[in-house]
């Protein structure tokens, strides 16, 4: 069953994501990318991360996105024009590019893995407390610096943005 | 995974989505009584006893009526927004506790919680469909190709936003006593005490924030008629429109049910004392229903705000406000150990 | 269960289309959405990663990569905000003050 699932949202998560690239509305764009990372949520499901899938949820699609759609209405974007006819020797080169780093990719991560040593935190150890304890704990005892860190990369951003985007400073 | 599981879960969702959308249907009908009996008139009285076969007739007529597409909106968009606004709304009763696990009087082997699903990260889950709800009201006042949807459509987003905050930082004073996002965990928690006593300020900001998150007055500017036609439900009509109304109230219902679970003890009696006999669902839903009569209490009794005054009010006032019930619970907590 | 390289694979091709979303698109706004499709496929494999060596780092980092991702996003939505105000236009094309 949960093999099904993973095809299946895997497809979904592809297919919106290809769509994201080939339409020419933005906001058409940013829709299929909503649909995409809604489906990745459903992947790190999958793989047992709830707190991941949720802060994916609650973050990228309810924030970022949000955020990407503002600014679209704000700019008033429409729809591109296709200015050149044919296909310009720009995309055939991004488009070939893309392929041959799948196939690098693919190539690489599709042979014989040999995985380093496993660490401590086995799925039945994590059910027991809950993924989110587990999560929170690791995350203010051995990661506190680089959490104490990113409060202040936040600060420094939401400073930054509000004077970036005023329009008299 | 046995046909037994699979037949109760059933059976859970189709109780609970059927309750949920026949209390949708008589909100509208009681928003109006309720409306009527605050400005000294009867509200609608004419269909059925007491009018309470109005919202029959208000959802026949609502169907009946032409469903217009007009020609200028988004076609596809158009259509998908009340639909994402509805999901996000229902979707969260899902893991809603409305009774202590039950076995029927001994027609099932074993209890079976009265909650479709017991995910353990329950909280968070309610949290993230309110975010998904935000797309469908911001991209209906898109697609609909018309000013005053936009503008009224990005207010209502930019406000729902805002407040989220507020209410997901207010409800972390409860994680910290519970030691649980799990929402079965919370309620089995406040059997001696209710949160509500433990956490004032955050039930207070809690309930105000609330209030912006669903639309409802004092903080409904963005659908206020005099002010931007409709909003961003200006170009929808029939089933549609109700579609968006019904979502209003779902959400409503969503936020009641959540303020009663994390803060009134949910299907606990009274804090200490137990049940007192009557059965624990219909605490629920007493409880939950004085949070719905409060709303259209408040509704008809207070102005609305300003739109600067509501921002101002939500990223001024009260995250300060929630960040400093956290590190209250937090001193608390510590001091008490 | 799905072994890993399946996942990996997965993972590669979401890398690979938010490549080509930035080599061949000339609309900022579409070029930084597809920079947050390359993020969201690392994110997946460090996720996958997590799960197969039963360990919780991959998961901590995931946390760390979301937050710099969102704060990285708004930054460049605001700089594409003020560039917009000077040239009337996010055609990446037009933005080519500096070209020899």
């Amino acid at each position: 069953m949960p093999a099904v699932l993973f095809y299946i949202l895997s497809l979904v998560m592809l297919a919106a994501a290809l769509l994201v690239v080939l339409q020419t509305h933005p906001v058409y764009s940013v829709v299929f990318a909503i649909i995409s990372f809604v489906s990745l949520a459903g992947l790190f499901l999958i793989l047992g991360a709830e707190f991941i899938a949720a802060a994916q949820i609650i973050v990228y699609t309810g924030a970022i996105m949000v955020l990407f759609l503002f600014v679209i209405m704000l700019l008033n974007l429409r729809r591109e024009d296709i200015e050149e006819r044919g296909v310009s020797l720009m995309k055939t080169a991004g488009s070939i590019g893309a392929l041959v780093l799948l196939g690098l990719l693919g190539g690489v991560l599709a042979g014989k893995i040999s995985l380093g040593p496993q660490g401590p935190f086995s799925q039945e150890v994590i059910r027991q407390a809950g993924n989110t304890q587990a999560v929170g704990r690791a995350l203010f005892t051995d990661f506190l610096f680089p959490f104490e860190a990113t409060s202040v990369l936040i600060f420094v951003a939401l400073v930054g943005v509000v004077i970036l985007a005023k329009k008299k400073l | 995974m046995s046909v037994l599981w699979w037949l109760v879960t059933l059976l859970k969702v189709g109780v609970i989505f059927g309750a949920v959308l026949g209390i949708v249907a008589y909100m509208t009908l009681a928003e109006r009584k309720v409306s009527g009996r605050i400005q000294l008139r009867f509200g609608p009285n004419r269909v059925g006893p007491f009018g309470l076969l109005q919202p029959l007739a208000d959802g026949l007529k609502l169907m009946f009526k032409e469903d217009v597409i007009p020609d200028h909106v988004d076609k596809v968009i158009y259509v998908l927004a009340p639909a994402i606004s509805t999901i996000a709304a229902f979707a969260s009763y899902a893991v809603i506790p409305i009774g202590p696990p039950t076995d029927f009087f001994g027609l099932l082997p074993e209890p079976v919680p009265l909650q479709i699903a017991d995910v353990n990260i329950g909280i968070l889950y309610i949290f993230a469909l309110s975010s998904m709800g935000v797309y469908g009201i911001v991209l209906a006042g898109w697609s609909s190709n018309n000013k005053y949807s936009l503008l009224g459509g990005l207010r209502s987003a930019a406000q729902m936003i805002s407040y989220e905050l507020s209410l997901g930082m207010s409800i972390v004073g409860v994680l910290m006593m519970s030691h649980s996002l799990s929402l079965t965990r919370v309620v089995e928690d406040q059997s001696n005490l209710w949160y509500v006593f433990l956490q004032p300020l955050g039930f207070v900001i809690f309930l105000i924030a609330a209030f912006a998150e669903t639309n409802r007055l004092p903080f409904d500017l963005p659908e206020a008629e005099p002010e931007l036609v409709a909003g961003y439900h200006t170009e929808y009509s029939s089933m549609k429109f109700s579609l968006f109304f019904m979502s209003e109230y779902a959400a409503m219902f969503t936020i009641s049910a959540m303020a009663v679970t994390l803060y009134f003890g949910g299907w606990q009696g009274l804090p200490g004392l137990g049940s007192l006999g009557i059965p624990p669902v219909l605490w629920f839903v007493g409880k939950v229903v004085f949070f719905l009569f409060f709303f259209l209490w408040v509704r008809w009794t207070l102005p609305r705000f300003r739109y600067d005054q509501l921002m101002n009010l939500g990223w001024k006032v009260f995250l300060p406000l929630s960040l400093l019930n956290i590190l209250l619970t937090g001193l608390g907590l510590v001091l008490l150990e | 269960m799905v072994p890993l390289s399946h996942y990996l694979i997965v993972s590669a091709a979401l890398f690979a289309i938010g490549v080509a979303g930035v080599l061949v698109r000339r609309n900022a706004i579409i070029i930084f959405l597809s920079i947050e499709i390359m993020l969201n496929a690392v994110n997946l494999t460090f996720v996958a990663f997590s799960r197969y060596l039963d360990s919780l780092n991959g998961q901590i980092i995931v946390f760390f990569v979301m937050t710099v991702a969102a704060a990285e996003a708004a930054v460049g939505l605001a700089i594409i905000v003020s560039v917009y105000r000077n040239r009337e236009s996010v055609d990446v094309d037009r933005v080519n003050l500096l070209k020899g």
